[in-house]
């Protein structure tokens, strides 16, 4: 009758604290790289920016993913998140886009 | 039809993916802070290298009279809160997971299973954060950097701060939580509503986790 | 069956049951009643409007009170009248049509009428004192920073939308939990009625779109209040900053003004014709298409500020593109009609009546998708014409169906089919009288938000015709009042299916019990109760179960009629408890903003007496109601 298994209990397959350990070093790990860069002459090359921006990015995607279980919860949850964050992302984007490019110089 | 109505009566809180309410809510939530985010994230990069005058968060700056102004951005006292806030993710996991699992073996009367030690600890993190963020102001309004003096310091310290009012916002809720549990204990039952506090809570995370790199990190 | 007392079944009564209610057919209710009474002040507004316009060089206001005027006009229609109008039906109907007992949060939603309520009262009275705010409706800084615009009249527009905006969140994510997960058992998304599709689409704008101006408007408050910079030109900034955050916002929110009277049409015209709705799935996924593509062609609005030919070449095209969808629910309308068998009720014919004056908004609207075109448009009467036609012709019209379409529903009575036929004629006539004229103007070079014009420049005709329309106007809209207020008292009794509809709300009494449904319906098919009265119409449909056994058993309407005469208690159906909590949330935080003014007024030590004081009230209130039980 619908999408789904009525009264499906929290505990699907959750993470486990080995598991919690490995996210924490590796946000740790990434972070320390991440300074550890910005303060090497790599920081003047333009590889610098979408190095960090794609290091952040998995970060980013490491917690969501695991810390907030999105991974294993319901794939309504899912689509509640990312459906607004790639609209984010976009205008974001679109936003700078617009501001970097003027007709009129001023 | 009969049996559909019986599981209604039996069920208060039927609902009809299974799901709580209140996890649906707080993950729309999410998704709207998205875009509240998303605009303050958008005004600061429109509005960087746009100012006037100085201090400047990655150049030095040399008013008209001569002084010099050092770059205001401190990264290596930022990448102590970062860690911090990083951190205090990794102990909210746990106090979820010490609620869920009460009374479960290998949780029971041990260290995982200390949900009150987790809440607090993730409470306390979240404060030592704050409190990195307010000599953080501080330190810059020392150097000369208000809110008036320039795009830069408009756009950052309203950028950092909602942070920081998102940040204050879950200590509190995670107080609270830690009092019910001090009261009256928090049983698996309770879990979703450490679940919904924890999911603001890496959110909040997750937009610091932004920030640290777009406004701090990236010249 | 036919002869239920017409009277409200509630179960309690008196002022205070109101002021402490969290039925959602309640609220509805004071939506409806408050954002009619709004929508008549709006509409006395542009009544002076008009008259000052009527002939040229008049001055019955001055040109002062004339920029309040419009700005409120503006402000007072989108965010008073039609966005809680829509609210109203949310609240009423999405839950009906779901088959469920009530929303996921009853408490919130009341929270959020009493914040719609005091905030709609905050930014309405200043008018009386000569305060009201004057930058117009989309408000644009710099113009409204302190340098340029020094009164309070900013700062209430400021805090009233910011207000309003918390109203709208807490509503959205109400209705979008509400649809998500209270759906009565069998009622998969492809089988909801469409105006709760739309309204689903809707509560997404707002919760992504009303953060973007949220941001917009702190910014705003802070240079205003605090002496930040977002907005000072001498200090570097931008001065399109503002016009991008807020047309993020503003363009999604046209949507959100139209998808629900589009939502409305959709139960009225199968109805009223007699078959389902033509090509239901295209109607759903074209309104979640205009949902998305709606985040991307915000920049339309801003075409004469220089953005550049790639800039507005993309957005004309994304603009081009948005109105396919758009396009589309049109002829799924007419393919609804076509080959049915027509009642021309009142409800009806203002449906029509949207097919036909949306679809002239619609045409002039695409018009303006050309930057070229649109450069000749842009700030004349023109767009003014524009955009009446698409929300007066669209977002009005719609919602006056939905009116006289739920009123039995509502009220258990029917309001009198000759007074809505005069209405409608007038409106209609009224409304062409108008806002056609304006197009012309428009093309000649008027320009909107004049508060008076000079002789012999072409508009002097076209002006008076438009202000007659306007006192046209205001006399049909005394047609609707009367027709209302007595429909409420002597109106003919309507049974529980008062139109031979189709979907789940007519299957219980009218007006519904507090509990709404005694037994949750099991869903079969998206026309319920036409399976078990008409079966032909249905039977080109999916079902899931055919087995008619199952659908006559769950949709008896006798059945449910007798059981609507029982109490929730009798029934055993816990009902939430009612509270005064919302409220006193609601006031504390409007409080909240309201004391922030007196800094304005030098009494720093008073504003943050106010502010602070209120903030924790808010704050104390918030707990007291987390911590007491729902029912
Ligand atoms: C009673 C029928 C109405 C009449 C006679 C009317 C008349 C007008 C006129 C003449 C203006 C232009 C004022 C100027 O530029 O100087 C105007 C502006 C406007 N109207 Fe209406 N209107 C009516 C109903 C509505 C409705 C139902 C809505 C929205 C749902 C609406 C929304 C607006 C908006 C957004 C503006 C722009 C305000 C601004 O420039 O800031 N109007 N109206
Ligand atoms: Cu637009």
């Amino acid at each position: 009758m619908n999408d789904h298994a009525p009264h499906a209990d929290h505990a699907h397959e959750h993470p486990t604290w080995k598991q919690y350990k490995w996210v924490a070093l590796w946000l740790t790990l990434i972070t320390v790289f991440e300074v550890w860069i910005y303060y090497t002459p790599f920081k003047e090359t333009p590889y610098y920016i979408p190095l960090l921006l794609v290091l952040s990015a998995t970060k980013f995607a490491i917690v969501v993913l695991f810390y907030m279980h999105l991974k294993y919860d319901h794939k309504l949850f899912k689509a509640l998140f990312t459906g607004p964050l790639i609209i984010a992302v976009c205008t974001l984007l679109a936003l700078f886009a617009l501001f970097s490019h003027r007709a009129i110089p001023q | 039809m009969a049996s559909a109505v019986a599981e209604v009566h039996e069920h208060t809180h039927y609902t009809t993916t299974g799901l709580d309410n209140r996890k649906v809510a707080i993950w729309a939530f999410i998704g709207s802070e998205c875009m509240l985010f998303m605009s303050l994230i958008s005004t600061y990069l429109i509005y960087k290298g746009k100012s006037i005058v100085g201090p400047f968060p990655h150049e030095a700056w040399t008013d008209p009279s001569g002084h010099v102004f050092k770059p205001i951005l401190n990264i290596p006292v930022t990448s102590q809160s970062t860690f911090v806030l990083l951190m205090s993710s990794l102990v909210m996991v746990l106090a979820l997971a010490a609620v869920e699992n009460r009374g479960k073996p290998g949780y029971q009367g041990t260290l995982l299973g200390n949900s009150k030690l987790w809440l607090a600890a993730t409470a306390a993190l979240g404060a030592t954060f704050l409190g990195y963020q307010a000599y953080e102001f501080t330190s810059f309004v020392h150097e000369g950097l208000t809110i008036h003096t320039n795009l830069f310091g408009s756009s950052f310290f309203t950028l950092t701060g909602f942070h920081g009012a998102h940040v204050t916002a879950g200590v509190l809720w995670l107080l609270t939580l830690l009092s019910i549990d001090i009261k009256r204990g928090l049983t698996p039952k309770d879990a979703l509503l450490v679940d919904i506090c924890a999911l603001y809570w890496h959110f909040v995370d997750v937009v610091w986790i932004a920030i640290f790199t777009l406004v701090y990190l990236i010249k | 069956m036919a002869t239920t007392a017409a009277t409200p079944s509630y179960e309690q009564t008196g002022i205070w049951s109101w002021i402490t209610t969290v039925d959602h057919k309640r609220i509805g209710a004071l939506y409806l009643y408050t954002a009619l009474f709004f929508f008549m002040f709006g509409g006395l507004e542009a009544g002076v409007i008009r008259w000052q316009l009527a002939q040229p060089n008049q001055h019955i206001v001055s040109a002062e009170l004339y920029n309040q005027l419009f700005t409120m006009h503006g402000t007072t229609m989108i965010f008073l009248a039609v966005m809680p109008l829509s609210a109203a039906f949310f609240n009423f109907l999405i839950p009906l049509q779901i088959g469920a007992r009530d929303v996921a949060f009853p408490r919130l939603n009341a929270f959020s009428y009493w914040v719609y309520v005091l905030g709609g009262t905050f930014m309405t009275l200043p008018i009386f004192f000569n305060t009201a705010p004057n930058g117009g409706w989309f408000g644009y800084a710099p113009l409204t920073t302190l340098p340029f615009s020094s009164g309070l009249n900013i700062d209430f527009w400021v805090m009233g939308l910011q207000i309003l905006g918390i109203s709208s969140l807490a509503a959205a994510f109400n209705f979008i939990t509400t649809i998500i997960n209270m759906r009565a058992p069998g009622m998969t998304l492809m089988r909801m009625p469409v105006f709760t599709w739309m309204s689903f689409v809707v509560q997404f704008l707002l919760v992504l779109a009303f953060p973007v101006i949220t941001i917009a408007l702190v910014f705003l408050l802070f240079d205003r209040f605090f002496g930040t910079n977002f907005y000072e030109i001498a200090a570097g900034a931008d001065p399109l900053l503002w016009q991008h955050l807020f047309w993020v916002f503003g363009h999604p929110e046209v949507y959100i003004l139209i998808l629900p009277a589009f939502g409305l049409v959709s139960e009225i015209l199968p109805t009223f014709s007699r078959k389902p709705l033509f090509g239901y799935n295209v109607v759903v996924y074209s309104g979640i298409m205009i949902g998305f593509l709606g985040f991307g062609v915000w920049a339309h609005h801003m075409f004469a500020v220089g953005m550049g030919a790639t800039a507005d070449t993309i957005f004309a095209l994304t603009t081009m593109l948005i109105g396919i969808p758009t396009g589309v629910k049109i002829f799924n309308w007419i393919a609804t009609m076509w080959g049915g068998q027509i009642r021309f009720t009142a409800a009806m014919k203002f449906a029509i009546g949207l097919i036909a004056l949306f679809t002239i908004g619609g045409i002039s609207g695409v018009m303006h998708s050309s930057p070229p075109a649109d450069l000749q448009q842009t700030d004349t009467y023109f767009v003014v014409a524009h955009f009446h036609y698409v929300l007066f012709g669209g977002s009005i019209m719609g919602i006056f169906g939905g009116i006289y379409f739920y009123y039995p529903k509502i009220t258990g009575r029917y309001m009198s089919e000759v007074l809505g036929t005069w209405h409608f004629w007038c409106t209609f006539i009224a409304m062409n009288l108008t806002f056609f004229p304006m197009h012309f103007s428009g093309m000649l070079g008027m320009p909107r938000r004049i508060y008076t014009y000079d002789a012999g420049q072409g508009w002097d005709t076209f002006n008076l015709i438009s202000s007659i329309g306007t006192g046209l106007l205001i006399l049909s809209t005394l047609i609707f009042v009367v027709n209302f207020l007595k429909s409420r008292k002597s109106g003919e009794v309507a049974p529980g299916d008062a139109w031979g509809a189709g979907t789940l709300e007519w299957t219980i009494p009218s007006p519904p019990p507090d509990y709404n449904f005694a037994e949750i319906p099991f869903v079969t098919s998206r026309y319920p109760l036409w399976d078990l009265k008409h079966p032909e119409r249905t039977s080109g449909i999916a079902h899931s179960a055919p087995d008619v056994m199952t659908i006559t058993d769950a949709h008896a309407t006798p059945v449910h009629e007798e059981m609507g005469h029982k109490t929730a208690a009798e029934l055993g159906i816990p009902m939430p408890f009612n509270t005064v909590k919302p409220l006193i949330a609601a006031a504390a935080l409007v409080a909240m903003f309201g004391g922030l003014l007196f800094m304005h007024t030098n009494q720093f030590a008073v504003a943050m007496t106010i502010t602070i004081g209120s903030a924790s009230l808010f704050v104390g209130t918030l707990y007291a109601w987390l911590t007491s039980p729902l029912e």
